[in-house]
Parts: structure tokens; C-alpha cells; sequence
């Protein structure tokens, strides 16, 4: 033992010691940003919905809760799939390259029959929820407008498959959960396997 | 101070009274004359100088009135918006001190943005106030989050898309995104969870913020003196007894001239609060008489006039994360603002004739995205707020460039006197 003082053992114990306490602090955080996560109660409410779709005519839509996000269910005419392959030059991902989709609904009318189309009520540029416009030609949105979903909040545009318009604030097509029919006109919306 | 240390032996009688007893165990003299009675401030202040004060006094009726909304407020998806119903009939007064804090809100940001101004016109964040200015900047940004939390609260139409829309923007992180909207949602959508989060930060984590920041504030002022509108230090010339000759006590004599604006002002407040407390859709938007439905987004949907000019920002720009950058950087760029100013002046009186231009520009660019967000995003409006973006931009931007080219005016040596 001497009186001088050991400047580099000194270092060494300060950042010793700051260096315990930083992961002793980032381990207090953990029960604390693990609270904020979604509980194991709004995890449950992720179980699948299901939707009747046999009273619903062609064209017509209906909306479903899952997971507290709203789905929506369109029964598509003739007329409305139709106009979907003239829809091409106008919309930004045709194929659904850069959307979210399960695999079995990556497809030109984005879903597992094409007559029934399901995806989220849920704009993807902040999440309003689009209003259905399958009327042709209106007044408001022009004469290039063949059916589809319009955004009020931003102005976003989708066709009716929900595929997102070019030089709109939405990145993407709206969103498909995963969906199977369980028999001719149920649809299990957020089946985790998903395969029709 | 010889006699006071004598008392707080143990064992010894106290002598004087309750003040003496309490001088004895806190500095209650020296900090009253640090920041009170021996704070010096310009004696040529003029009516900009008033809304520091009065978002003190804001700050204070919002506290006062919140405390007792939460007695009687519920939050919870079920009963929130019943309740606010609740206390707007049934609660005695419960109507009177529910508008005082939603006119709270407003009054909070129009004095605010009128306290920024006054620092922006005046040079007040240029060294050696830097850090005084970027801790307002960090109270504004609370006060930003404040005001939006509470908005959720009511349960209302627009409290439940407002906050879908702006809790999606942090969805355009790339990367973190998603898993981060979840854990500030606490669900899969905005629900019962979310609104019961957003009250405990709205009534707890905020206001102490904010407090807290509040008192450095003024603890930073005080260390380096206010500033003045002929931006010029008046420490610089003092007295035999080291007071400075343009200075004036705090009080008796600022406080005095605040009373008068703290009259003024609640004057109006109340006018606002009793006749107009919905402001013709703009303090309390109409869609929010309508409880939160989740099925339905109204048709139009716009926040509350105070983050207008930055929503209009975020409209203007056809692209969903660059939209989302633009917003946040231009909340985010008047922090730079003491390194951006490279003006060998500090006040607008002795800048140029392009510093007076670009903060008249600014000023119109501010107000008229203001305007724009407000206004149905489509047509001409996406036009002028795209104009009006390149124009809040460049006013930052540019400010190194004709801060320091323009021909800057002689200043006094000492303090002026207009009017």
C-alpha cells in the first residue's frame, strides 16, 4: 500500500462500475417496455372471425372486426372484375410485389376466388379507413374513376382490388388478412394456416 | 446569517419568528433575490415581452383545471365520452372549467407561438441563450405531444382518427415501425388500451415533464439575462453597485407590467371561454360531438388549428415517408436555430433588409400552411402548400447564407426607446 494514487486501476473501476449500472439500467427497462406491449388479452382478440357471405349481393360490401381493425368483405360483379384488368396502367403495384398480402392472394384480383375480394378498411398511408366508391364516373373523382376505394383523409386512391393508384400518399395496396372459406360461403377471417 | 447559524445548534432557543426559523433552514432570500427582486431585466421591453409570463399563466389553468376534470372523467373506450358528456351537464360548473382547458389548449399555443416569434424576431436564441432556446424547444415538443394525447380523451370522432393518423406516422420508420406503432398503441388498433395509456401520460409523465423543463427554462434564463429588443447585453454597462444602467428589477417593476397583461389576457380568455368556446369548429371540432366509430373515418378530417401549418406539410408531399420526414424536420429544424443565424446582430431593428424579408416570408408561410391544413387536400390547395413547404424550408435554410451576406445596421451602445 502506498499513498500515490493509481490513476489507471481508478479509470478502470469508474467505467467498471458505469458500465454495470448501464446494462443494470437497460435491464430495468425491460418490465417497463414489456408493459407497453399489446396484453395477452388483445392478443386473444386476434382469434378468427368469421363472415356469412351468402346474403350478400353482388357488389355489395360488409365489414368485420378482427383484431379491433376493421376488414372489409366485397362481393365483386362481373363488371367489377372486368374493370380491374383496365385498371393496370393507372395503379402503382399491379402484381403486389411490394404489398402485404398472404402468398395464396398475391394475384391479379388479390384474393382466393376472384368474385370475393377481403382486405383491411385500413388506408395504408395512416390508416383511415377508405370509403367504398363502386360507382363509375363520378362527379367528385373524375372520369378515369372505374370503382374502387377513396381515402377523404389524404386522397389516396385504390382500384377493386385494393390496389393503390400511382401519385397518391398510400405506398402500398391495402393490406389482405388471412382468410379461408370454410364451406361455400363462410369466410374464417385470420386463420393462421390460411390455405383455402 | 452569523446570528441564523447560531440558532440551528441543537440545543440552542430559537429567536424570531417563523420567517427567521424557515430563513435559517432555506435560502429563501437569496433565491428570491436572484430571481425576483434583484433579477434585472431591459427596462425598454415591449408587448412581445409579456407571453413568457402568460404561458406561465397558462400552464397554471391548465394544471388547476385538469386536476379536477380527472375527478370526474373516466378513461376508458366505454364511458369516456359519456363522461365528458357528464361533466359538461351534469357536474356543477363541471362545463366552466371543461371549456377553461380546451380554450386552455388554444390559448396555450397562440401565446406560445407568439413568445417563439418574439425570441425569432429579437435574436434571443443567439449566443449566449442557445440552451435557453433549445430547452423551449423541448417544452414545445412536450407541449405538442401534451396537447395531442389529451385530444385522444374525449373519445370522440376526430379524437379517435386524429390519433390513428398520427400514431401511423411513426409506421414510416423503416424498419422499427410497425413493432413501434404496437407498443405505443399497446393493441392492434387504437381501443380501450391505448386511451387508458394516453391518460396516464397525458395527466402524470407530460405535465411533470413539462413542469420540470419549465423551471430549467427560467433557471437558464436567469444565469445569462434576458435579452432585449435591441438584442444588445445590458450587463455590459453597469452601475458602482454592478446593476446594470438599462435594468430594472423583476420586480416590482416587470411584474407590475405583467399584471397588466395577465389582466388583458384573461380578459379575452374568458370572453372566448363563456361566448365562443368552440371557436366556430376550431377549438372543439364539430366531428368530435360524435363518439369515437371505428368503422367510419369522417369525411374530412383535420387536427386542431395549432398543428395545421406542420399537417399541411405532411399533405403537400405525395409520398408517405418522405411526408413523414418533412413534418418531423420541420418541427425538429428551429432548434438549429443558433447556428443556422450567423448575423453578426442580434436583433431584426439592426439586420438587413433579406433578414426582414425572410421572416416576413416565413411568417406567411407559416399561417398561410396553417390555412392549408384546414382546407380539403386537394386541387390548388396540395399546390400552395407545396409552395409554401419550399418557402418554411428555405426561410431555415438559407439563413446562414443571407444572415451573414446582408449589411447589418450600427448598434447602440445602449438600450432604445420607440414610442
Amino acid at each position: 500500500m502506498t499513498d500515490e494514487l493509481d490513476e489507471s486501476r481508478r479509470r478502470f473501476l469508474g467505467i467498471a462500475t458505469a458500465a454495470t449500472g448501464a446494462v443494470a439500467g437497460g435491464m430495468f427497462l425491460v418490465p417497463f417496455l414489456g408493459s407497453l406491449r399489446p396484453s395477452a388479452r388483445a392478443e386473444a382478440l386476434g382469434a378468427p372471425v368469421e363472415v356469412n357471405i351468402a346474403n350478400l349481393e353482388p357488389g355489395q360490401m360488409t365489414r368485420k372486426q378482427w383484431r379491433g381493425r376493421t376488414v372489409y368483405v366485397v362481393r365483386r360483379d362481373e363488371e367489377m372484375l372486368k374493370r380491374i384488368d383496365e385498371m393496370e396502367p393507372l395503379v402503382a403495384d399491379a402484381e403486389s410485389a411490394d404489398s402485404d398480402q398472404p402468398d395464396y392472394a398475391a394475384n391479379k384480383y388479390r384474393s382466393l376466388k376472384p368474385e370475393v375480394l377481403v382486405v383491411f378498411g385500413q388506408c395504408t398511408h395512416l390508416g383511415c379507413a377508405p370509403t367504398p366508391r363502386f360507382e363509375v364516373a363520378p362527379a367528385d373523382l373524375g372520369d378515369k374513376w372505374l370503382g374502387g376505394f377513396f381515402c377523404a383523409c389524404h386522397g389516396s386512391k385504390f382500384d377493386m382490388a385494393g390496389r393503390v393508384f400511382s401519385g397518391v400518399p398510400a405506398p402500398k395496396n391495402l393490406e389482405v388478412p388471412p382468410y379461408r372459406f370454410v364451406g361455400e360461403s363462410v369466410v374464417e377471417i385470420g386463420t393462421e394456416t390460411g390455405a383455402a | 446569517m452569523a446570528r441564523a447559524e447560531s440558532d440551528v445548534r441543537i440545543g440552542q432557543q430559537d429567536k424570531g419568528g417563523v420567517m427567521d426559523w424557515v430563513k435559517a433552514r432555506f435560502p429563501l432570500d437569496s433565491m428570491l433575490k436572484e430571481h425576483v427582486t434583484e433579477y434585472y431585466a431591459s427596462k425598454n421591453f415591449n408587448i412581445w415581452y409579456v407571453f413568457g409570463v402568460l404561458s406561465m399563466v397558462v400552464l397554471v389553468i391548465q394544471l388547476l383545471t385538469g386536476i379536477f376534470l380527472t375527478m370526474n372523467y373516466k378513461p376508458s373506450a366505454a364511458e369516456a365520452f359519456a363522461s365528458v358528456e357528464y361533466i359538461m351537464r351534469d357536474v356543477e360548473f363541471g362545463w366552466l372549467i371543461r371549456y377553461m382547458h380546451s380554450t386552455g389548449a388554444s390559448a396555450c399555443f397562440v401565446v406560445v407561438y407568439l413568445h417563439m416569434f418574439r425570441a425569432m424576431m429579437y435574436g434571443s436564441y443567439k449566443k449566449p441563450r442557445e440552451l435557453i432556446w433549445i430547452i423551449g424547444m423541448l417544452i414545445f415538443i412536450a407541449l405538442m405531444a401534451e396537447a395531442f394525447l389529451g385530444y385522444l380523451l374525449p373519445w370522440g370522432q376526430m379524437s379517435y382518427w386524429g390519433a390513428q393518423v398520427i400514431v401511423s406516422l411513426f409506421g414510416a420508420i423503416p424498419g422499427i415501425g410497425e413493432p413501434l406503432v404496437d407498443l405505443i398503441r399497446g393493441d392492434y388498433s387504437i381501443s380501450d388500451i391505448t386511451l387508458n395509456r394516453f391518460f396516464a401520460l397525458h395527466v402524470i409523465a407530460l405535465p411533470l415533464a413539462l413542469i420540470m423543463l419549465v423551471v430549467v427554462h427560467i433557471l437558464a434564463l436567469h444565469e445569462v439575462g434576458s435579452n432585449n429588443p435591441d438584442g444588445i447585453e445590458i450587463k455590459e454597462k453597469k452601475d458602482a453597485d454592478g446593476v446594470p444602467l438599462d435594468g430594472v428589477a423583476f420586480h416590482p417593476y416587470h411584474t407590475s407590467k405583467d399584471l397588466v397583461a395577465i389582466v388583458v389576457f384573461l380578459a379575452i380568455f374568458f370572453a372566448v371561454v363563456f361566448f365562443a368556446p368552440e371557436m366556430g369548429g376550431y377549438f372543439l371540432e364539430h366531428a368530435n360531438f360524435e363518439p369515437a366509430n371505428r368503422l367510419k373515418t369522417p369525411e374530412h378530417i383535420a387536427p386542431v388549428w395549432y398543428f395545421t401549418p406542420f399537417y399541411a406539410i405532411l399533405r403537400a408531399v405525395p409520398h408517405k415517408l418522405t411526408g413523414v420526414v418533412l413534418m418531423g424536420a420541420a418541427v425538429l429544424l428551429p432548434l438549429f436555430l443558433p447556428w443556422l443565424d450567423r448575423s453578426r446582430v442580434r436583433s431584426i431593428r439592426y439586420k438587413g433588409w433579406m433578414t426582414k424579408t425572410a421572416l416576413t416570408l416565413f411568417v406567411i408561410a407559416f399561417i398561410g400552411l396553417g390555412y392549408l391544413g384546414l382546407q380539403p387536400s386537394t386541387g390548388i390547395y396540395v399546390f400552395l402548400a407545396q409552395v409554401l413547404t419550399i418557402v418554411y424550408f428555405a426561410f431555415f435554410l438559407l439563413m446562414p447564407f443571407y444572415s451573414k451576406a446582408e449589411k447589418t445596421k450600427p448598434v447602440p451602445d445602449r438600450v432604445v426607446y420607440h414610442g
